[in-house]
């Protein structure tokens, strides 16, 4: 069991959640994550970690309301316990002295960067920050980034910030603009996708954090297999962190959706017999 | 490799001896004439009718009852050099126990075996005794017919275990000295045992939440029912063993980690967590599953019961399962209880050669479970959202007997078929996790990823760190670790001792 010390939402529908972990605490580092389960009958679900606080023992991890396991998970309030809490794992990301970096990140990624890119300003590096979202109050976390950041970007599609459009645009005119010599990236797929795409003409390393479903997180199912150059890896234990222009893209998509129809069921299931019915003082 | 027929020991030999010439072994023996007891005929296990068992995941086999139980005991002709027990890896004294059934002391019979095996209603049940005990038994050389060793061994730990009255061991005086087991398989919960009961401050460490290893991930539930563990745990947790879940070492702490913590001692006994591919096109394609992930949806996550509980799995219309050992047993007999119209199993070489055990073949037969012999698959097809919908596979004839001494598979050229499949679940074994060995500076490795033992003691390079099972064989059974493990818990125990 593992205690909630705070759960609330970060802005619609992306949720931080920080929990009592005194073990992983004291060896984390960033591009890790662990894998929680909300409770006894829920998935095995691995987040990233966001950050974490030797003193007050606890990790802190970033996520988007997606299936009935984030669902349950989003309703947690400080005090509850759940099952699972277990880490870290996977490797951590690469850290070291490589000049100018550009995080670029979306929705949960935008907590999952975070430690990466403070790690990597603390490594001596120029740090620039690109934060996507569909528009402004999607955004969050604003002031921390400021702070590490040494340059600081949004693009969003309502035209609220700078730049009105999707990150690989305004990643392009950020690369065009500024020497970059690595790009890390972390995000939903797509965004992940499109970012390696834009920095492939540009030979640029570029390296994302990918989140297929995984069971176990310690190598043993295979569940989170996918093709990396000519190997297949196991992105719990032989990642996260892989180079974007070797992954096989195109894998990745289906196997991110391909319990699409049982989520849906789960879902459905979950808000006609388990929902709670009363929302009670619930702290936003 | 470790010696699994070994020669037994001098004072094994002399604790048979001594309870052979007890005087009630003497007029049990006198009671009945060997030759009835030749004549009797073995007790069948009682199972569930095969159209009704593989819809759902209650357990198979229902158990002997009392009566049958002591008539099968009677069987046994309590021999003066009995070969049984040099087929148990871990050493049982097989004819003590089974002529206290035949008395109708079954409470006493069950502690008679748990003097050295933690886990009787785990063995009595997925042991493959016709392989070992049974193998070697006097009765099977004189009729053919060996004693039902294993079942008797389930009898007597259910028989215990249902009445309520598990009996604790005295346990040694605390000795103050704090051991690590890393891993809960059987390995593990044997070593945890033994030290236990020596008086050492045992806590083991389990990676997943709940407490069993393979146990309860991999084995299902129709050959090894949830609650039948969770009682060899409890029993555990009366001698004082203490678990930790959620608890990846290496990762969460290190060995060396525990070492400043205080434990004195550690056993390796993290199990054959990397799953086999086989490298073919096609592979990645959704619809295509290790058999751990597969079974581990099913077993630990209770995707059967899915959206009941939250984690799914792909139900197949057409399931294939590759390979021919005990986990491809259990995970194409899993796929039929989940509605498969067909479930297959596709082999590379004949029926001879499978290794699973002659029971689990029977019962998936029984089941409806088809068999693709000398077939291999070669290539997969996908549909438009990537998953997998056919299979290419090739024929094949076999060839000389290759190392494993059973005859090797060669394709026939020309010989290429496809086979319509939706699920495809590849059991063709696994590789030692290769997560312990890449944390643990100065742990030696074997070239198969191995954690490398001194198989006298399973003693590893570092000091006070002992492995087995899994970790150290590859893909092996159960018994098996859980033999490395009482070598290596005797071991520790001189370790810890001096």
């Amino acid at each position: 069991m593992a205690k909630i010390i705070d759960r609330k939402r970060l802005v619609p529908n992306i949720h931080m959640i920080e929990i009592s972990a005194p073990d992983i605490v004291k060896r984390c580092k960033p591009g890790q994550f662990v894998i929680l389960m909300p409770d006894e009958k829920g998935e095995r679900i691995p987040l990233s970690l966001a950050d974490w606080d030797e003193k007050r023992g606890s990790i802190t991890c970033v996520f988007m309301v997606v299936g009935t396991s984030t669902q349950k998970l989003s309703r947690l309030r400080s005090g509850d316990d759940i099952p699972v809490c277990v880490g870290p794992l996977g490797k951590p990301a690469e850290i070291s002295k490589f000049g100018t970096v550009l995080c670029a990140a979306g929705c949960y990624g935008i907590g999952a960067i975070y430690p990466i890119a403070r790690a990597l300003k603390q490594a001596g590096n120029t740090v620039m920050t690109l934060v996507d979202a569909k528009a402004n109050y999607l955004i969050y976390w604003e002031d921390r980034f400021k702070e590490i950041s040494d340059k600081y970007f949004v693009s969003s599609r309502d035209g609220f910030f700078d730049c009105k459009d999707y990150i690989p645009k305004v990643l392009k005119d950020v690369l065009k603009d500024n020497k970059i010599d690595r790009v890390i990236s972390i995000g939903c797929t797509y965004l992940m996708y499109t970012c390696s795409e834009a920095t492939r003409p540009l030979n640029i390393d570029t390296y994302v954090h990918l989140n297929p479903i995984m069971v176990d997180g310690t190598g043993m199912c295979g569940a989170c297999r996918l093709k990396v150059g000519d190997s297949t890896q196991f992105a719990c234990v032989d990642g996260p962190e892989f180079d974007g222009h070797l992954v096989d893209w195109n894998e990745l998509f289906y196997r991110r959706k391909s319990y699409f129809n049982d989520e849906i069921r789960s879902l459905c299931y979950w808000e006609r017999e388990e929902k709670p019915r009363k929302m009670t003082k619930e702290k936003r | 490799m470790g010696e699994d027929r070994k020669q037994l020991s001098p004072e094994l030999k002399e604790q048979l001896r001594k309870a052979f010439n007890e005087e009630w072994r003497k007029e049990l023996r006198k009671s009945i004439p060997a030759k009835e007891r030749m004549k009797m005929s073995r007790q069948d296990m009682p199972q569930r009718e095969p159209d009704v068992r593989n819809k759902d995941f209650k357990e198979v086999n229902q158990g002997l009852t009392k009566e049958a139980a002591v008539k099968e005991a009677m069987r046994c002709l309590d021999c003066a050099n009995p070969q049984c027990v040099r087929g148990c890896p871990v050493g049982i004294d097989i004819p003590s126990f089974i002529k206290l059934i035949e008395k109708g002391e079954f409470s006493e019979s069950a502690r008679k075996i748990k003097e050295t095996n933690s886990l009787p209603a785990v063995c009595g049940r997925v042991c493959p005794q016709e392989t070992q005990c049974e193998e070697l038994c006097n009765l099977k050389k004189a009729t053919g017919v060996p004693v039902a060793i294993g079942n008797l061994e389930r009898f007597v730990s259910d028989y215990e275990r249902e009445g309520g009255k598990v009996h604790v061991p005295e346990i040694s005086v605390s000795t103050g000295r704090k051991v690590a087991v890393i891993g809960s398989g059987p390995g593990g919960l044997t070593v945890a045992g033994e030290l236990a009961r020596k008086g050492h401050k045992v806590t083991v460490f389990e990676a997943l939440h709940v407490p069993g290893g393979v146990l309860v991930y991999g084995i299902p539930e129709f050959r090894l029912p949830n609650d039948i563990l969770n009682a060899e745990v409890d029993y555990l947790r009366k001698l004082g063993v203490e678990f930790r879940m959620n608890f990846v070492v290496g990762m969460t702490m290190t060995i060396e980690d525990l070492r400043k913590e205080g434990y004195d001692a550690f056993y390796i006994g993290t199990g054959a967590g990397l799953p086999n591919f086989m490298g073919i096109p096609g592979e990645n394609l959704i619809g295509i599953y290790s058999a751990n992930e597969y079974l581990t949806r099913v077993n630990l996550m209770r995707a059967n019961q899915f959206p009941k509980y939250d984690t799914p799995v792909f139900l197949g219309k057409k399931a294939v399962v590759l390979g021919g050992g005990n986990v491809a047993m259990d995970s194409v007999r899993t796929a039929q209880r989940l509605g498969a119209e067909e479930a297959t199993i596709v082999y590379r070489r004949s029926r001879k050669e499978m290794p699973a055990r002659a029971e689990e073949v029977h019962h998936a037969e029984e089941e409806g479970i088809k068999f693709h012999f000398l077939t291999n698959p070669i290539r997969y097809f996908s549909d438009e959202n990537n998953r997998v919908k056919a299979m290419e596979c090739i024929q094949m004839e076999l060839g000389e007997p290759d190392s494993s001494g059973r005859r090797r598979p060669i394709p026939i050229e020309g010989s290429e078929f496809i086979m319509e499949v939706d699920l495809v679940v590849v059991s063709i074994g696994n590789s030692p996790n290769p997560l312990i060995g890449k944390v643990t500076p100065g742990l030696k490795i074997g070239k198969w990823g191995n954690v490398e033992v001194d198989w006298n003691t399973m003693a590893t390079s570092l000091d006070g760190v002992y492995a087995g099972g899994d970790i150290v064989r590859g893909g092996a059974t159960v018994i098996l670790a859980m033999g490395d493990a009482r070598v290596a818990a005797r071991e520790m125990h001189k370790y810890l001792s001096a």
